[in-house]
């Protein structure tokens, strides 16, 4: 019980305080047919040695980038992770505390959380952020629940490239909501067919919902679905699951997105299996008050020195009960402060750079690829780190053949579309190096000869 | 005046970007070893305007610097009713950090993520036992998500049956998220009102054909026990409803009393609360969910399954609400719930709820008299009391920020809203009769100070880095980001 600090000696001491005789009369409003009469089956304590052991024991049997070549993207990105960022996360006064209700001794993670605010603002080219969002999914539905309420109207369309776990979450979260929401189809090059988009409009839809790069990688015409939807006062909602995309790219803002939400966990949050990760989730300044989660604001004291608060409560759950913005009570705040500490450490030169790379490499086993008999690149639209490659004897059987030679080649796309039992995603970021991709590359080619 | 709390060196920072000077990074990349690509220039932006440039060692320092205004666990006692701040074992870290934990790739496929399904499976055991529900599921990524998962479920199934009922019955004393959430599945809300502790006539009065579910957080938000909750469940069930329970108050009962056997159909978890996990400075939580039997066909997915000792994750679930968020759930705070509960066992999670009963009641019997009890029930892991008896004019607010001049988080203010000028303190079991005692001589001599000298209170805190904020101004003109 090395957590537990309260000696015999204490106990005594506080129950003859308290009044009682025994701990077990502190229980006696729990009527007695509805106590436990035996104790937890869940074993003996481990010592700490005993549960590291465990742990490493457990670890071993997973793969990861260490054992394997990987080529895994698809909402969650192997990128390098400086080391700065555990060590100040570390830092027990940020990971220990508590939401920041009481400002005066919480200016750390609320100047942290206002610098993030201040930094996704300037990637998205929006006016305001949240650091409120559980992740990219989560944060794609709740846009979606405030493009309705914005609005006042009840239709959204949604794009077919998007995540297909986004687009489930999204279904989940409008299950009782009596929404209509209908899915645009993809063009031949990957991307939100125009044509499609432009019949489904209609003066009822409150937004079309598109990603930034898409979930096939591709990179969508952004500023003719800004325009499209806006002709008949609906919303642009742009999702970006690979954020290290902008930048290079043109910001989503630049472009007309009215809501600019994504996944954060490319910004120096390790990939742990598929979370903790970070929603993002911007907007524009009339919007500010529709949207959900905690905002941070700046203010001063009575003194007049500079500091921060949450602000902008009277939207919230915990005032507004049931006609509240959304019931989200949290903000994801340590992983607001990886990804402003990954942001910082990288800043304007760096973000470029890293998005040059990711570029660049994917490129390169594009080509290379491409290139190979009996494999080809289906989808003609421009892409950023991640791209859709064809097999002719199927993505399956490709797929083992690579991690017989250590290598986690991609996702099968047949686990999310009917038919697609060719199709797997490639993703290569900076932490592939030339030797990784050329490896890839000839593995794919091994089963031909 | 004695008092943990005291002044030193505490430097001043400014933000990221009033540092930034132009050519800076803390950032180095490999050389490139494959030839530069380019996108079509239509796509391309300039810069990223207003990004900051910085060095590695500004960064750290300004972080670093950053921290020391902030007050965590580790600083010292937190008594934050209904949050649960208890102390966040070191082990734990390292146990998410280990690099096949860390680095592992959701979409890595099953056969090659063994160690993280035999985990996730080990703790959905491990909670399934703690709370006598026999089907949890790990997905969603907070205790408000967990509400969502549960209330979709609950809805799920009477749709399932035929059965669209509108209604959801809420007490008085239930979290803030319980409205927002039946409001989000699609409910009307109806309060009902309790006299601290919920009657089993109260419910069976505002039961009806039209109720799907009630919601209630047991212990309540009071800290008190819901005596009677065996029968309010009868009620409800013989109606036709469902019983939500908010577990965010679990830490009194481990080891002590299951709800799943008191007839309620539906628990979230709080990992960050419950079982040590540290909270962040306000998130990442995690929010697991534990049902019935009746209720399992309907968790969302994926749900982990082993079959003769192999793991994987399960999609193909016909009656699933579905996905609540990409990938499997929170993974790493997952690792950290289960790092404590295999350090504990059984026998040591039972004693950590003795513990924060303990705690609780030895802080209640310390300040009553002296401060206003406005519920007299017996308490259990938290104790709330009101600002009724305050001299000065000084009121709960004031109390708390003078608190922080003697070293200590203030508890929880305002809440629950039945108690007017609440003040909820829940100090759980990490913290030794020392500290608790320390701390009761603080409140208690603010107490005195509130009738001899209430500007201490008014005024405070004095010791901090900033005063007392705007925070009216900080909503009339919000300035929610940086501009040069």
């Amino acid at each position: 019980m090395r957590y537990i600090p309260h000696t015999a000696e204490d106990v005594r001491q506080m129950l003859e305080t308290v009044g009682v005789t025994s701990v077990d009369d502190l229980f006696a409003e729990i009527p007695s047919s509805l106590r436990l009469r035996r104790s937890l089956a869940l074993g003996e304590p481990l010592a700490e040695s005993e549960l590291l052991k465990k742990i490493r024991r457990l670890a071993a049997q997973n793969a990861t980038a260490d054992t394997h070549a990987s080529f895994l993207g698809g909402g969650a990105y192997n990128h390098f992770i400086p080391a700065v960022i555990d060590q100040l996360i570390s830092r027990s006064e940020f990971y220990t505390a508590y939401t920041p209700y009481q400002p005066e001794i919480s200016q750390g993670t609320l100047q942290a959380i206002y610098e993030y605010q201040t930094l996704i603002c300037q990637l998205t080219g929006m006016d305001a952020a949240n650091a409120s969002m559980y992740d990219g999914a989560s944060g794609c539905a709740e846009a979606v629940l405030m493009a309705v309420r914005a609005t006042g109207r009840r239709r959204i369309l949604l794009s077919s490239a998007l995540h297909p776990e986004y687009l489930a979450t999204v279904r989940t979260y409008c299950r009782y909501l009596d929404l209509d929401l209908i899915e645009v189809p993809c063009d031949a090059g990957g991307g939100t067919d125009g044509a499609a988009l432009l019949r489904l409009l209609d003066d009822r839809t409150a937004a079309l919902v598109s990603g930034y790069p898409n979930f096939f990688g591709v990179i969508e015409d952004l500023s003719a679905q800004a325009a499209a939807v806006h002709a008949v006062g609906g919303r642009l909602v742009t999702v970006v699951q690979e954020p290290i995309a902008l930048g290079l790219l043109k910001s989503p803002g630049e472009l007309g997105a009215d809501i600019v939400v994504g996944e954060g966990q490319s910004f120096g949050i390790p990939l742990s299996y598929g979370g903790p990760y970070l929603g993002f989730f911007a907007v524009r300044q009339g919007d500010i008050r529709s949207m959900p989660g905690r905002l941070v604001g700046q203010t001063c004291d009575r003194e007049g020195r500079r500091g921060f608060v949450l602000t902008l409560a009277t939207r919230e759950q915990h005032i507004r009960r049931e006609k509240a913005t959304s019931n989200i009570c949290s903000n994801q705040g340590l992983c607001a402060l990886m990804a402003t500490i990954y942001l910082a450490l990288l800043g304007k030169a760096g973000i470029r750079e890293v998005a040059g790379h990711n570029l660049a490499k994917a490129e390169y086993a594009k080509g290379k690829i491409a290139a190979l008999p009996g494999f080809s690149l289906p989808l003609s639209g421009t892409t950023f780190n991640e791209f859709v490659v064809e097999a002719d004897e199927g993505a399956a059987v490709v797929l083992e053949r690579l991690e017989k030679e250590g290598i986690l080649g991609g996702i099968p796309l047949q686990r999310y579309f009917a038919g697609m039992d060719k199709r797997f995603l490639v993703c290569v970021t900076e932490q592939n190096s030339r030797e990784e991709i050329d490896a890839l590359v000839s593995a794919l080619a091994g089963g031909k000869q | 005046m004695k008092s943990l709390g005291t002044q030193g060196l505490i430097l001043n920072e400014k933000l990221l970007f009033e540092h930034s000077d132009a050519g800076r990074k803390g950032y180095s990349l490999p050389r490139l070893d494959v030839p530069p690509a380019r996108l079509p220039a239509a796509l391309v932006r300039e810069e990223v305007s207003g990004f900051p440039e910085l060095s590695e060692v500004d960064v750290v320092r300004h972080f670093t610097r950053l921290s020391t205004w902030n007050y965590g666990v580790d600083s010292g006692f937190y008594p934050l009713g209904s949050c649960t701040m208890k102390y966040n074992p070191k082990v734990n870290e390292v146990a998410a950090r280990t690099p096949g934990m860390a680095a592992a790739h959701p979409s890595t496929p099953d056969h090659l993520s063994q160690g993280a399904l035999a985990l996730m499976h080990d703790l959905q055991e491990a909670l399934a036992e703690i709370s006598g529900f026999p089907a949890v599921t790990l997905q969603p990524a907070a205790g408000a998500h967990g509400e969502l998962a549960g209330m979709l479920m609950i809805r799920a199934w009477h749709e399932a049956q035929g059965n669209s009922r509108k209604k959801v019955l809420i007490p008085d004393t239930a979290h803030g998220t319980n409205p927002a959430t039946a409001a989000l599945c699609g409910y009307e809300v109806v309060p009902i009102a309790s006299d601290g502790v919920l009657s089993a006539a109260a419910v069976a009065a505002a039961m009806g054909g039209e109720v799907a579910a009630l919601m209630i957080t047991n212990p309540n938000t009071l800290g008190l026990f819901e005596a009677q909750i065996r029968e309010i469940c009868q009620i409800i069930h013989d109606g036709g409803g469902l019983v939500y329970c908010d577990g965010a108050n679990l830490n009194a009962l481990m080891g002590i009393a299951r709800p799943g056997d008191m007839g309620i159909d539906v628990m979230h978890f709080n990992l960050h609360k419950t079982f040590s996990t540290p909270h962040g400075g306000g998130g990442p939580g995690s929010g697991p969910v534990g049902v019935t039997a009746v209720l399992a066909p309907f968790l969302p997915v994926p749900v982990v399954v082993e079959e003769q000792g192999t793991y994987r994750l399960e999609v193909d679930r016909p009656l699933s609400i579905g996905r609540m968020k990409a990938f499997g759930g929170h993974f790493g705070i997952m690792v950290r719930a289960w790092a404590y509960i295999r350090s504990m066992g059984g026998e040591g999670l039972k004693r950590a709820s003795e513990m924060a009963v303990l705690n609780a009641n030895y802080i209640r019997a310390r300040l009553e008299g002296t401060y206003h009890l406005p519920y007299t029930a017996r308490s259990l892991h938290e104790v709330v009391f009101s600002d009724r008896d305050l001299g000065g004019n000084c009121h709960t607010l004031d109390l708390a920020k003078r608190l922080i001049d003697y070293g200590y988080h203030p508890p929880t203010i305002y809440f629950p809203l039945v108690v007017k000028g609440a003040i909820m303190i829940e100090p759980t079991e990490t913290e030794s009769k020392e500290v608790i005692d320390e701390f009761c001589d603080a409140m208690l001599s603010i107490a005195a100070e509130a009738g001899e000298n209430p500007d201490l209170l008014h005024q405070a805190p004095k010791k901090t880095r900033v005063g007392r904020m705007d925070e009216t101004g900080a909503a009339r003109k919000p300035r929610l980001k940086w501009e040069k």
